[in-house]
């Protein structure tokens, strides 16, 4: 088996009752793994079940380990790792606080415009930018935010589902 | 169907009861005294009252270990269930059923720093299969049996329920254990039939196999065991269990290589190396049990049938996985080897015979008694000798008196050797011979000590002496912690740091304080007799016999090393045989 670490995103549904999600923080601290992003959220309030999508990294083993750790809790009714079951949507928001005046100020407004993020307040010296995307896209966007006044950032981390008809 | 409310407290005896409970084990507290007030006006269940909330967790894995039963466990909130955590961690280790009721503050007062208030839910959650924390009486009786459920279920576990007080003291519904269908928790118990197919398809073309089998083959049960003998009988393969998988096959059968791993036998490890299909039952390739990873049976196809899909690919990447449950999956698999009429290349195999019984012959366990100092082995194997042919069940504390048991004691039959394998906790091996001699009262059941172990959780003569239980503790004091000095020696320049035992009490004495019988046994010729006469003792025997201080435990994998590289006995520089990737392995 190769020793390649890669990243991979997690699709995990879980019940949605108290203790769960420090459940799958606990095994990811205490075995070790890495956590890029985790997030959650009820997703069927009728059956109360949470989805919660995880963007780890890891070697193939690893990443064996890490889905056959979660399936292992009890309160945990799929795991479906989305990386290698086929293509996949992946999206993720950030909320982008940029503050300056003058050439600068024009210029972070018209990168908005380029990555279609959205001003979502705005004061004589501010902008908070709302931006969906791929990860990636993020983060380069944050990037070129850097030099304009960036102060503050806020991301959901990445939410993801399977392309196509099948559902989880 | 609709039955009378009943007060919480009331709903957990009763649904102890209908899950088939006869004895638990516990301490009161404030938090819990609605229960200890319901077990004070029934007659089915008895408790056993320990002295420290640990040893309560312990004397019930001796019981569930002894039984194949959930073991129970009641302690109070805050420090009752802290103190429990060590037991818990222990049964998470070594898949223990268990399940582990803890009282709580009333829920209004949760997460006031009321008194006696801790976090138990969160402080067990890394050391349970599952914890529930109960917020209403009307969710009292579906917990209690879904804990059962779980515990005992998949790759067996301990489960804690956390009771507030005010919820076993308000009445709710209570309803009788049904089949559970759980919504998520399904473990899977057949095996996949391809797979077992390619799994015998490896099998018959082998040419030097091995079994290594181990907890989860007892845990499966006595049939498991059964149908694991049969079929290393039928295919003639060498067979060499675990720590926690001694008892699953016949220890005297001539297939049998004795235990592997660290401590293991020279000719079980020689073939875990040199063999070139491996079919690993229930076992989880522990480092204990592999050495050095990289090295770990380097010419082998591996073979892994385990219950739990987290323990394959873990420690080692294997060729062929069967999830299931051991008994189902090697019924398959005999029935797929016997109905394709296989039979392995037999010159082959008596080839490799030959080379086993070569191995054989170093004789890795042999040791000199002379003279009257008594050798550790030597004690071992009279107590196996005058006991062997009673129904006799052996706990151990943890060190070198465990290895030296678990390498000259020999268990024809599971369910009879209760050890500290996974957490490798020292006072384990005392509280669970209560528990075993709880469940099997007619039995004879030694707990095989050391000094330092034995220290631990002795408070627990007190439960041995007031329920009348006639285990009998076989301490092996060397004056030190005695796997720590052979560390010390090994790998530390002989600086025996903190590890020989000041100031140890008169243990006679100590046992007659208790109410107990005490013998000191100090010469070797007079140890059979002191044997004989601690079994013929109706009641808790505390033999303190004292062995030779020096003596270390081999052979032995350095760590870091792999099978092949045993020490077979005392080397003159151990940090030389030992490098330095080793000396950070524990």
């Amino acid at each position: 088996m190769t020793t390649d670490i890669n990243t991979h995103t997690i699709s995990v549904l879980v019940d949605n009752e108290s203790g769960v999600l420090a459940r799958v923080i606990g095994l990811f601290s205490g075995r070790g793994y890495n956590i890029e992003s985790l997030t959650v959220a009820e997703v069927d309030p009728a059956e109360k079940l949470s989805r919660i999508t995880l963007v780890t990294s890891g070697t193939p083993m690893v990443i064996e380990q890490i889905k056959a750790q979660l399936g292992r809790l009890v309160p945990v009714r799929r795991v479906h790792d989305l990386t290698v079951e086929g293509p996949h949507v992946s999206r993720e928001l950030a909320l982008v606080k940029v503050v300056g005046t003058g050439e600068k100020r024009v210029e972070a407004l018209r990168i908005a415009d380029i990555f279609r993020a959205n001003v979502v307040d705005s004061s004589n010296e501010s902008f908070v930018f709302e931006i969906v995307g791929k990860t990636d896209k993020l983060n380069a966007f944050i990037n070129l935010m850097e030099p304009l006044g960036l102060v503050d950032v806020a991301r959901t981390g990445a939410a993801a589902i399977a392309r196509g008809s099948e559902s989880i | 169907m609709a039955q009378e409310p009943m007060l919480g407290a009331k709903i957990v005896l009763k649904a102890l009861v209908d899950q088939g409970v006869d004895v638990i084990f516990g301490y009161p507290g404030g938090a819990v005294l609605p229960i200890y007030d319901e077990l004070f006006q029934q007659n089915h269940i008895k408790h056993v009252l320990v002295r420290h909330e640990q040893a309560a967790v312990h004397a019930a894995e001796g019981y569930a270990r002894s039984t194949g039963k959930v073991g129970v466990v009641l302690v109070t909130s805050g420090p009752g269930a802290t103190n429990a955590v060590t037991g818990l961690t222990d049964a998470m280790l070594d898949s223990v059923p268990v399940v582990c009721l803890t009282g709580q503050v009333p829920t209004h007062l949760i997460g006031t720093d009321g008194f006696q208030e801790a976090d138990t839910t969160g402080i067990t959650r890394q050391c349970t299969k599952h914890n529930y924390l109960v917020k209403s009486p009307n969710d009292l009786a579906r917990v209690m049996h879904e804990a059962f459920y779980v515990a005992s279920t998949g790759r067996p576990g301990p489960v804690v329920i956390d009771l507030p007080k005010d919820v076993l003291m308000t009445k709710g519904e209570y309803m009788p254990p049904t089949r559970i269908k759980h919504k998520s928790y399904k473990p899977q118990v057949k095996g996949d039939l391809k797979r077992i197919e390619e799994a015998v398809a490896l099998l018959a073309n082998a040419k030097k196999p091995i079994i290594y089998a181990g907890g989860g083959v007892v845990n499966s049960g006595p049939a498991a065991c059964q149908l694991l003998t049969n079929f290393a009988r039928m295919s003639g393969f060498p067979v060499t269990l675990t720590l926690m998988g001694l008892g699953a096959y016949p220890g005297n059968d001539k297939q049998f290589l004795g235990m592997l791993g660290m401590h293991g036998t020279y000719e079980a490890n020689m073939a875990m190396h040199d063999c070139d299909v491996m079919l690993c039952i229930g076992a989880r390739f522990d480092d204990r049990v592999t050495g050095l990873l990289s090295a770990f049976s380097p010419n082998s196809k591996k073979i892994h049938i385990d219950i739990d899909p987290s323990s394959i690919n873990k420690n080692v990447a294997v060729d062929v996985a069967v999830v299931g449950d051991v008994a189902h999956v090697i019924e398959d698999m005999t029935k797929v080897w016997k109905s394709a009429q296989i039979r392995p290349d037999q010159d082959a195999l008596a080839a490799w015979w030959a080379q086993i019984t070569e191995w054989r012959a170093v004789e890795c366990l042999k040791f000199v008694q002379d003279g009257d100092v008594i050798k550790p082995q030597y004690a071992i194997q009279r107590l196996y000798e005058l006991t062997k042919d009673r129904e006799t069940y052996i706990t151990t504390e943890v060190g070198q008196h465990q290895m030296w048991a678990a390498q000259h004691y020999r268990f024809d039959k599971p369910n009879h050797w209760m050890t500290s394998g996974g957490l490798g906790t020292m006072g384990y091996g005392f509280p669970s011979a209560v528990g075993v001699q709880m469940a099997h009262p007619d039995a004879l059941v030694v707990d095989i000590s050391g000094e330092a172990s034995f220290m631990m959780n002795m408070q627990e003569l007190a439960t041995a002496v007031q329920y009348r239980l006639p285990v009998k503790i076989f301490i092996l004091n060397n004056r030190y912690m005695g796997m720590v000095r052979q560390w010390q020696e090994l790998l530390h320049g002989s600086r025996y740091s903190e590890s020989y035992s000041e100031a140890l009490p008169d243990f006679v004495k100590l046992a007659e304080a208790f109410g107990a019988v005490g013998m000191r046994v100090e010469k070797a010729d007079q140890l059979d007799d002191a044997i004989r006469a601690a079994i013929a003792t109706n009641g808790p025997v505390l033999m303190d016999i004292c062995v030779s201080q020096t003596e270390n435990c081999y052979p032995m994998i350095p760590s870091g090393k792999p099978h092949n590289e045993m020490l077979l006995g005392p080397v003159a520089d151990g940090e030389q045989a030992i490098d330095a990737e080793g000396q950070i392995l524990v």
